[in-house]
C-alpha cells in the first residue's frame, strides 16, 4: 500500500506541483509581454506536436514525416467548430483530436506493411494529400473552409494558460502509455518486429495505435495552434512543418521524451530568436542543424531521460532488488 | 492425439523447395530433435510453425488447433514459444525488460488503466516485474536486470533468450541452435538446463541442434532433414547407425566424437 | 487527338522527373538514403544556367550544348560537396540522422540562392528559340522533341556508364553489397562519390531542361519536383535505373492527364495518390523484385 502511495505522490503530485510552479515562474517573467507570451504558447504547441511525433518515430520506431498534415486536421476541425459551430474551446479541441486520431488510423493501417524510408515517404504522401484535400475544400462541398485562401477569424482562445496546460497534459500521458506494458510493446517493435510477434506482440495492434494517439495529439497541437494564429491556411501545415517537429525530436533525441521536450523549446526559441537576422534566419536555421547533425548526431541531449532523474531524486524509486527478492540490485 | 502434428507441410521459395513433406507429430512432454546439415530446411521449419512463413501446403495442428494463417503472436499466445538462431532479442533494452515484453501478452492491464494509473496498472506492474525476476534467477541472470540486453556475453545472450521464451507461458518450446557459440562448459550446463526446464515448466521440446552431443545427450527422438526431406528418424542410437544419415550428415562429427 | 497531345506534353514533363529520379534512385541504391536535397541541386542546375545564359547571349546552335554541360559540370561538383560535407560523416548512423541532416542541406540550398539571387520568380532566358509544328491539329513544339530527346541521349550514356565502365562496375558491386564490395577491393568512398556527381549532373539537366520547356524558375523550384522525381523513384522500384526513366514519364503523363480531367489544383496531389496507390499494391515498385526478409 506504501508503494501505491509512493507511485500516487510521484506521478500525481509530483508532476502536479512542479508544472503549476513552473506556470507561475514563466508568467511572472513573461507578464504583460505580448510576444513573450507568444512565444511562450508556441513553445508549448510545439512539446505536443514534437512528443507525440517522439511515440511515433522514437518510442516505436516507426518513420512518419506527416505530422502537419494531422496537426492540419485537428487545427481545421477545432477552428471552424469555434468559428461555425460555436463550440467551446476544449469542446472543439477535443472534437480535433479525434479527428486527427481517425485521420492517425486511417493512415497507420495502409502504411502497416511498410518499412523505414518507404513508410517515412508514404506519410509524408499522406500528410501532402490531407494538405491538398484542403486546398481543394472548396470545390469539394466545403464551401466554408474557403480551399487554398483559408479561414480567418477564428477567435484567439490559445492562451499560453490553456496550452501549457495541455502540453502537461499530454506529456504526462505520453510519459504513463510509454513507461507501461504498452510502451514496452512499441519498444519491442522498434527493437525487432520479428522477435516481437514472436514473443506475443501484436506488431500491427501496436503500430496502429502509436500513429493514432501520435496523431490526436497532433490533432491538439493543431487546435491550439489554429486559436493562436486565428487563421486556418493550408499552407500552415506543409511539409516543412512535419519537418520542423522531425527536428526537434531529432535534435532533443530520438526516443527520449524529455529530450523532445527541450528540443522543442530549443528548436522554438532559435527560431524567434533568428527573426533579427530576417533573410539570413533560414540559412542559419539550416547551418545551425547540419552542425547539430554532423557533431552530436545523437542530438543535443542524447538518450538519456531529464527530469526522470530529478523525480527520482524528488521521491526514489525502489531499487530492483526488493521486488525480485536478490542483494545486490542493479548495475 | 498430439500436441503438435504437421502433415505434407511443404514451402517453395521461387524455385527452391526448402521443406517437403514434412510431418512431425509431437506429444505433450516430448523432446525432440530436428537435425541436418545446413540449408537442410530446419529453421524453415520453426518459421512456418511459428507463422513467419506461410507454408505453401500441408497442414500444422497445434492443441487442437489449425495455426496455418494465424499471426506469428496469435500462435505465441495458444503457446508456442521460440528462439532464434541468430539471436534476436531487444538488443537496446534492458535484460528485465526483454523478460517483461514476453510477459506482456498475459498482462491483464487496459491502455486506459495504464494511462491513467489505475490501481489495475499497479497490480500487473508488480506481478510482472515480479515473475520476470523470478525467471532472471533460474537463469541466473537476476543480477544483470538493468544491463542492455545486447551487453551481455553470448551464452548469456542465448540463455536470455531462452528465459525471454519461458515468459510467454509456452506448453511447446522451439529452440534453434541454443548451443551455438557455447564452450563445452557451458554446452553442458545448457543440456542441464534444457533438462530441467522441460520438468519444471512441463514442456514438450523440439530442438535444433549441430553439436551432437547435445542431440544424442538429451533427445528421445531425432528426425534427420536434407534438402527439406525427412531422410531418417528414430531413437538416437539408431540415427547415429543409419547409413543414410552418416552418408548426408554425421559421418565425420560421429567418428571424431 | 486530345489524349495524344496531352501524352506528348506528358511525356516531355515527365522526362524531367525522369532525370531527376535517376539521381534519386542511384543515391539511394548505393547509400540507402533519401537525398532530400537533390530536388535543390536541380533547382541549382536551372540558376547556374539561368546565370551563365544572361551573361553569354549570343545566338549561336553551341549555346544550349555549352549552358547544358556547364550546369551539370557545376552541380556535380556541387553533388560531391554536398556529400563530402554534409553525409560522409553521417554514413553509419542511424538513418534519421543523415536523413535530418539532408533536410537542413535543402532549406540551406533553397535559402542561399533565396539570399543571393532573390526570392521571386525568374523568367528563364530563351536559349533555344522556341517555333512550333501542327500535325494533324497536335502542336508539337521544338522544345517537346528537345526535351525528351535529352533525355534518351543522358539516358543512354549513364546506361553506358553503369554497364559498361569500371565505375560503373563498382558502382552495381558496391549498391548490391557494400561490404563485399569494400572487401573486393572497391574503393567505396570513390564510387559513392562518383554516384552523387553523376545523379547531380543528370538533376541539373533536368533543371536546365525545365528553364526551356517552363520558364519560370524561383529558390522552392525543387521541393515539388523533388517529392514528384522521389515517388517517380519509387513507382519504379528504387534502386532500379531504368525503374525510375519509365517511373518519371509514367509520373509526367498522369500529372497532365489530372490537370485535364479535374483541376490544376489537384496536379500536386496526383503524386502522392499515385504514391500511395502503388506503396499499398507493389511496395517493391513497378519493376522491383520482392525480397522477403529471412529469418
Ligand atoms: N525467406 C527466404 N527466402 C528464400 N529462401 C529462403 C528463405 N528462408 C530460407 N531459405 C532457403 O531455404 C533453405 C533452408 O534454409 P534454413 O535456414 O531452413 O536451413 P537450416 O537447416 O536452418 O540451415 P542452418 O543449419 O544453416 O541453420 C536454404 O536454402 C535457404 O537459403
Ligand atoms: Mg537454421
Amino acid at each position: 500500500m506504501r508503494a501505491i502511495e509512493n507511485e500516487f505522490v510521484r506521478r500525481f503530485v509530483v508532476p502536479a506541483v512542479a508544472s503549476t510552479a513552473l506556470y507561475w515562474i514563466l508568467v511572472s517573467i513573461a507578464y504583460r509581454n505580448d510576444y513573450y507570451m507568444y512565444v511562450l504558447t508556441m513553445c508549448a504547441i510545439n512539446v505536443i506536436g514534437a512528443t507525440s511525433l517522439n511515440l511515433i518515430n522514437g518510442f516505436t520506431g516507426q518513420f512518419s514525416l506527416g505530422h502537419a498534415g494531422f496537426m492540419a486536421v485537428g487545427a481545421y476541425v477545432a477552428g471552424s467548430l469555434t468559428k461555425f459551430g460555436h463550440w467551446p474551446f476544449v469542446g472543439a479541441l477535443l472534437a480535433g483530436m479525434a479527428g486527427a486520431a481517425v485521420a492517425g488510423f486511417l493512415v497507420g493501417l495502409p502504411t502497416l506493411r511498410l518499412r523505414g524510408d518507404y513508410l517515412a515517404i508514404a506519410t509524408l504522401g499522406f500528410g501532402e494529400i490531407i494538405r491538398m484535400l484542403i486546398i481543394n475544400s472548396d470545390k469539394l462541398g466545403l464551401k466554408f473552409l474557403e480551399g487554398p485562401r483559408g479561414v480567418p477569424g477564428i477567435k484567439r482562445y490559445s492562451t499560453f494558460g490553456w496550452a501549457f496546460f495541455f502540453a502537461v497534459v499530454t506529456v504526462w500521458i505520453l510519459a504513463n502509455y510509454i513507461w507501461s506494458t504498452h510502451g514496452r510493446a512499441c519498444g519491442a517493435v522498434k527493437e525487432d518486429e520479428v522477435a516481437a510477434e514472436a514473443m506475443g506482440v501484436g506488431t500491427t495492434t501496436y503500430k496502429v495505435m502509436s500513429f493514432t494517439i501520435g496523431a490526436s495529439f497532433a490533432g491538439l497541437a493543431g487546435g491550439l495552434h489554429a486559436h493562436l494564429l486565428q487563421l486556418l491556411h493550408p499552407a500552415s501545415y506543409d511539409f516543412l512543418k512535419s519537418c520542423d517537429f522531425l527536428v526537434m525530436i531529432v535534435v532533443g533525441g530520438m526516443g527520449n521524451l524529455t529530450g523532445s521536450v527541450l528540443g522543442a523549446l530549443f528548436v522554438t526559441l532559435i527560431t524567434e530568436a533568428l527573426r533579427k537576422l530576417l533573410e539570413l534566419r533560414m540559412l542559419a536555421y539550416a547551418v545551425g542543424l547540419i552542425c547539430v547533425m554532423l557533431f552530436r548526431p545523437e542530438g543535443l541531449f542524447g538518450t538519456r531521460e531529464f527530469s526522470l532523474g530529478a523525480l527520482r531524486f524528488l521521491a526514489p524509486r525502489r531499487p530492483v532488488s526488493q521486488v525480485g527478492g536478490d542483494k545486490s540490485g542493479a548495475t | 492425439m498430439a500436441l503438435l502434428e504437421t502433415k505434407d507441410l511443404t514451402i517453395n521459395f521461387g524455385g527452391l523447395t526448402a521443406v517437403s513433406g514434412l510431418n512431425l507429430a509431437l506429444n505433450t512432454g516430448d523432446l525432440h530433435g530436428l537435425i541436418g546439415p545446413n540449408g537442410a530446411g530446419k529453421t524453415t521449419v520453426f518459421n512456418m510453425i511459428t507463422g513467419v512463413y506461410l507454408p505453401s501446403s500441408g497442414s500444422i495442428i497445434f492443441d487442437n488447433h489449425n495455426i496455418i494463417g494465424l499471426q506469428p503472436h496469435e500462435i505465441t499466445k495458444l503457446g508456442i514459444a521460440r528462439t532464434f538462431q541468430n539471436i534476436r532479442l531487444f538488443k537496446g533494452l534492458s535484460v528485465l525488460d526483454n523478460i517483461r515484453i514476453a510477459l506482456h501478452m498475459r498482462a491483464n492491464c487496459s491502455v486506459p488503466a495504464a494511462v491513467f494509473r489505475l490501481p489495475q496498472y499497479y497490480r500487473e506492474e508488480h506481478r510482472i516485474k515480479q515473475r520476470a525476476m523470478e525467471l532472471l534467477k533460474i537463469f541466473g541472470l537476476q543480477d544483470l536486470a538493468e544491463k542492455t540486453a545486447g551487453s551481455l556475453p553470448y551464452g548469456q545472450q542465448r540463455r536470455l533468450e531462452i528465459a525471454r521464451a519461458l515468459a510467454t507461458d509456452p506448453k511447446l518450446l522451439l529452440l534453434d541452435e541454443p548451443a551455438a557459440g557455447m564452450n563445452p562448459q557451458e554446452t553442458k550446463e545448457l543440456m542441464a538446463l534444457i533438462r530441467w526446464i522441460r520438468k519444471e515448466f512441463g514442456l514438450t521440446i523440439l530442438l535444433i541442434e549441430h553439436h551432437m552431443e547435445v542431440v544424442m545427450g538429451v533427445c528421445e527422438h531425432i528426425k534427420v532433414l536434407d534438402y527439406g526431406v525427412t531422410i531418417a528418424e528414430g531413437p538416437p542410437e539408431e540415427i547415429k547407425k543409419h547409413p543414410k544419415v552418416i552418408e548426408a550428415y554425421l559421418g565425420e562429427e560421429i567418428k571424431s566424437a | 487527338m486530345e489524349l495524344l497531345q496531352q501524352i506528348i506534353n506528358g511525356i516531355s514533363l515527365g522526362s524531367i522527373y525522369a532525370l531527376i529520379a535517376l539521381g534519386y534512385t542511384m543515391v539511394y541504391g548505393i547509400v540507402r538514403l533519401i537525398n532530400f536535397a537533390h530536388g535543390d541541386v536541380y533547382m541549382a542546375g536551372a540558376y547556374i544556367a539561368y546565370l551563365i545564359a544572361n551573361r553569354f547571349s549570343e545566338e549561336t546552335v553551341w549555346r544550349f550544348p555549352l549552358i547544358l554541360l556547364a550546369s551539370m559540370g557545376g552541380c556535380s561538383l556541387l553533388g560531391m560537396a554536398i556529400e563530402r560535407v554534409a553525409y560522409k560523416p553521417l554514413r553509419n548512423r542511424p538513418r534519421i540522422a543523415t536523413l535530418t541532416t539532408a533536410i537542413g542541406v535543402s532549406i540551406f540550398l533553397e535559402n542561399l540562392v533565396r539570399v543571393a539571387i532573390g526570392p521571386n520568380f525568374l523568367g528563364f532566358p530563351e536559349i533555344i528559340t522556341r517555333t512550333s509544328w501542327e500535325i494533324k491539329g497536335i502542336t508539337i513544339s521544338n522544345v517537346q522533341v528537345v526535351v525528351p530527346g535529352c533525355t534518351v541521349l543522358l539516358v543512354l550514356v549513364l546506361h553506358y556508364v553503369v554497364h559498361k565502365t569500371k565505375a560503373g562496375k563498382a558502382m552495381r558491386a558496391v549498391s548490391f553489397d557494400r561490404d563485399v564490395a569494400m572487401l573486393m577491393g572497391v574503393n567505396v568512398d570513390n564510387t559513392i562519390r562518383i554516384t552523387f556527381a553523376i545523379g547531380s549532373a543528370l538533376a541539373a539537366a533536368a533543371g536546365v531542361l525545365v528553364g526551356i520547356a517552363y520558364p519560370r524558375i524561383d529558390p522552392y523550384m525543387g521541393i515539388m519536383a523533388g517529392l514528384k522525381a522521389f515517388v517517380s523513384a519509387v513507382l519504379g522500384g528504387i534502386g532500379i535505373i531504368p525503374g525510375a526513366a519509365l517511373g518519371g514519364l509514367m509520373m509526367g503523363v498522369a500529372e497532365v492527364m489530372a490537370v485535364q480531367l479535374f483541376s490544376s489544383s489537384l496536379k500536386d496531389a496526383i503524386a502522392f495518390v499515385v504514391l500511395i496507390v502503388v506503396l499499398l499494391v507493389k511496395p517493391t515498385g513497378l519493376l522491383g523484385k520482392v525480397a522477403s526478409e529471412k529469418v
